[in-house]
């Protein structure tokens, strides 16, 4: 299982770049438009990164998560879990960025190869910004009755969450 | 949305932090904040230049548009409303290709294409047809093989093994897709009875 995950980057930039070469792509020079873009897309990113970092940070900072985890401890019981997990579920389908941030908490705090490092990373592979998504591509199209769209992108997110737990014990 | 919740997450844990008395890490909290963003991004910079190169070639040499096509027959049988010759299923197998590929700057353009040709084939201009929330469905479940910026942070954090959760992070995306085009075609066959 290990191994396949260790090929799967290699075989990608081998088969790209095997590709290109025989398609008779200039490889470099393309490779270096591709990697301005990335510099341009990088810096463009960079405010929204600083926004949520500071919000983000001021509410962990801030230990109000030990207050409502007290709070919910009767309805949800003990749970073991280091607690950053609650924020990042919730905060994943909304955006992107603030999840990126408390994955880069956790990792700061548990680093990446304890279990909630490795979960931290599963959740953040495995869905995308879906209440994003939905106002971005409605949005464009003016359509406001969106019926199940939104359910079903959460209920997807909801199994996300709940197999990437699964997974994390499995594989580790 | 995301507006709302920034300024909440600031508010409480602010308003949090005057009362418990919490002020001190608050404090630094602010001041060392815009700090750790630049870190956080130089450490996703070289990552995310890289990768953008990379598959630059990959778009340039029509290997996307190989694999795009590759997708094509997956997709008539997720979208039997749409008729097969129609432009939207071609750029809905862009977007989900580029998405697979971690090329989010080239998804988007595609669905937003897709999502306008669903818009001509809908009745109804205002309500969402059942071929776009099963497109939206699929398309923010977000199956990602390369998820370069999680790679990057791992390798920046001294991970033992940063690609380590690449395939199970493939198989939740692949698991949580499963679920949410089951519950979109249970809804859809219920609505059908109703008509």
């Amino acid at each position: 299982m290990e191994i396949m995950s260790k090929i799967i980057l290699p075989l990608f930039v081998l088969i790209i770049i095997f590709y290109g070469v025989k398609k008779k792509v200039n490889v470099y020079d393309t490779f270096l438009e591709g990697a301005k873009e990335g510099l341009i897309t990088t810096f463009n990113i960079f405010p929204a990164v600083i926004a949520m970092i500071f919000a983000i940070n001021i509410f962990l900072d801030s230990n109000v998560l030990v207050f409502i985890i007290n709070l919910l401890k009767p309805l949800i019981g003990n749970i073991s879990l280091p607690m950053e997990i609650i924020p990042m579920a919730i905060l994943r389908p909304i955006s992107g960025t603030a999840s990126l941030a408390i994955m880069n908490d956790i990792f700061m705090n548990f680093g990446p190869d304890s279990f909630v490092g490795r979960f931290a990373s599963i959740l953040q592979g495995c869905t995308d910004t879906t209440i994003y998504v939905i106002a971005l591509y409605f949005g464009s199209i003016k359509i406001t009755k969106i019926k199940h769209a939104l359910w079903g992108g959460l209920f997807a997110d909801l199994f996300g969450i709940i197999s990437a737990i699964i997974l994390t014990n499995l594989f580790f | 949305m995301v507006g709302y919740i920034w300024a909440v997450l600031i508010g409480i844990g602010i308003i949090y932090a005057f009362f418990s008395g919490n002020l001190n890490v608050i404090n630094e909290s602010i001041l060392t904040n815009a700090t750790e963003a630049l870190d956080l991004i130089l450490n996703l910079l070289p990552i995310i230049v890289l990768w953008t190169g990379i598959l630059k070639i990959a778009e340039e040499s029509g290997l996307l548009e190989k694999f795009a096509n590759f997708l094509n027959p997956i997709l008539h049988k997720l979208f039997p409303d749409v008729p097969k010759e129609n432009k939207a299923l071609g750029y809905i197998s862009s977007n989900i290709a580029a998405n697979m590929l971690g090329l989010g700057s080239a998804a988007t353009p595609a669905g937003l294409k897709a999502m306008n040709e669903l818009q001509k084939l809908n009745k109804e201009k205002d309500t969402a047809s059942p071929p776009m929330i099963t497109f939206l469905i699929l398309n923010t479940a977000g199956v990602t093989l390369i998820p370069t910026t999680i790679l990057a942070l791992r390798v920046a954090y001294k991970s033992a093994s940063p690609s380590e959760i690449i395939l199970p992070a493939i198989l939740a995306t692949l698991l949580s897709s499963i679920a949410g085009l089951t519950l979109d075609f249970f809804i859809r066959k219920r609505n059908q009875k109703w008509k």
